[in-house]
């Protein structure tokens, strides 16, 4: 079992680690700043962590894990033709600039450079380089599905999961928000948009099956079985048993099937564990209880876990990237936006809390 | 020659001393300034060059106005401000 977390919030990257079965913070890195993402490249021992400077923008910096951390380059769009026209589905102009790194995820065990990044306002980027260097993937970002594609939750479209098939690194699979799910099986050279079943129910009636405009709040793949996908979408719970062709909507979860986060155990497709809440306005756990919810049947059923977790006055949100599970599937993290760690090391039956102090927690990965 | 002042606060994350230089635009200005700076250069300017959205520019005390050309006139021994806008927070 992993014995490291690294823990993105708004005000740092902390590194949590055990020793003699407790928990504790080991190091404080970037602190004061805003920390959207990290990545543990489990492939050479590198942490990437980007920062959103706020004023001064986005950055991406990497360390080797001895705690000295280089900056390394930021993906950047190539200067926007001038007669370029470029609007979102509503009509609002898309900027050609890294508002906000939004994914970061390692290429395949066979391409040990790679990197995939995914931005606000949509544009994915490629390092074969281990992030010295970066380019727009073009096949996407001038694919004309692309400008139907709007913001969900922010004000513009992003890329925010990217999963790399552990079989063949040339299938890929995106989550965008609000765009669908888009896949590659040709390394990027060529995407497309399916997803049959997935609804949205934040639009008309006629355009609310339509794929390119769906809102999938995180996108997880199965590393056993890569075909079978979890999707927590913006109105409800999605999985997929053909690597995303068709879609089952799943609308039964204990308190609800609104949220943002969701993990896969690695080798059983059927279980899966999200954060529930009430669903868009409010986005708050119901009636002040934090709670996870598991199914081990694929959906049928799920079972509401609590132990350890607040029960009475409890306001935290999870974030999309904010719940991670470790590579045996039995320890899973947690972080929440009022500050809160959680951990559990029998898959989510009895909850530990590791700080009641953290600032807002973006992200959170085993590493 | 035009001297061109940071913000300190930029001087955390990057250095960033005043420089010297030889221009007619703020433009021209800035890329004298990131010549030998390039890093420098992604913390003050976005992917398209233009100026980040919350930060600002003054030269001899006026807000330039071409945020996105950076074509806003400066005079010989003109002095310009690169600092934060406070709506960034």
């Amino acid at each position: 079992m992993s014995d490291r977390i690294h823990v993105a919030t708004r005000k740092g990257l902390f590194t949590l680690e055990r020793h003699s079965g407790a928990w504790a913070i080991s190091r404080a890195d970037f602190l004061a700043d805003h920390v959207s993402m990290v990545l543990s490249d489990a492939r050479h021992s590198t942490l990437y962590a980007a920062l959103d400077h706020g004023h001064f923008g986005v950055k991406l910096h990497r360390s080797n894990g001895d705690g000295v951390w280089e900056e390394c380059a930021t993906p950047a769009y190539p200067e926007k033709p001038e007669d370029e026209d470029d609007k979102d589905m509503w009509g609002k102009p898309i900027p050609w600039s890294t508002v906000k790194i939004w994914a970061l995820e390692a290429g395949g065990t066979d391409e040990p450079g790679v990197l995939w990044c995914g931005t606000i306002p949509g544009g994915l980027f490629r390092s074969d380089d281990g992030g010295t260097n970066w380019a727009l993937v073009r096949t996407l970002w001038d694919h004309p599905k692309r400008k139907k594609w709007f913001g969900g939750g922010a004000d513009l479209p992003g890329i925010h999961s990217i999963c790399v098939d552990p079989r063949d690194a040339r299938h890929i699979k995106l989550g965008v928000s609000c765009g669908g799910v888009w896949t590659s099986t040709d390394g990027g050279g060529s995407w497309n948009c399916e997803g049959e079943g997935m609804r949205a129910a934040f639009m008309p009636p006629d355009q609310m099956y339509d794929p390119n405009i769906q809102d999938p709040h995180r996108l997880v793949q199965c590393r056993a079985r890569p075909e079978r996908l979890w999707v927590q979408h913006h109105n409800g719970i999605f999985r997929s048993d053909d690597g995303g062709a068709h879609w089952e909507e799943i609308t039964e979860a204990g308190p609800s099937v609104f949220g943002f986060a969701v993990v896969v155990h690695p080798r059983e497709p059927d279980t899966a564990w999200f954060v529930p809440a009430i669903k868009d306005e409010k986005r708050i756990p119901v009636a002040g209880e934090v709670v996870v919810t598991r199914t081990r049947d694929g959906g049928r059923s799920f079972e509401t876990l609590r132990n350890g977790l607040p029960q009475q006055h409890a306001y935290d949100l999870v974030y999309r990237h904010a719940l991670d599970i470790d590579a045996t599937g039995e320890r899973l993290v947690f972080g929440s936006t009022t500050g809160n760690l959680w951990i559990s090391e029998d898959q989510g039956d009895n909850w530990n809390c590791l700080s009641q102090h953290l600032p807002p927690i973006y992200s959170v990965r085993f590493g | 020659m035009v001297r061109v002042t940071f913000t300190p606060t930029l001087q955390r994350h990057i250095a960033c001393p005043p420089v010297e230089v030889a221009a007619a635009t703020v433009r021209e200005a800035l890329d004298a300034a990131f010549a030998g700076n390039a890093r420098a250069r992604t913390y003050v300017l976005d992917d398209q060059a233009a100026l980040r959205k919350h930060m600002i520019i003054f030269v001899d005390g006026k807000r330039i106005v071409d945020r996105e050309r950076l074509s806003d006139r400066v005079l010989e021994n003109g002095e310009i401000y690169v600092l934060q806008a406070l709506s960034g927070g």
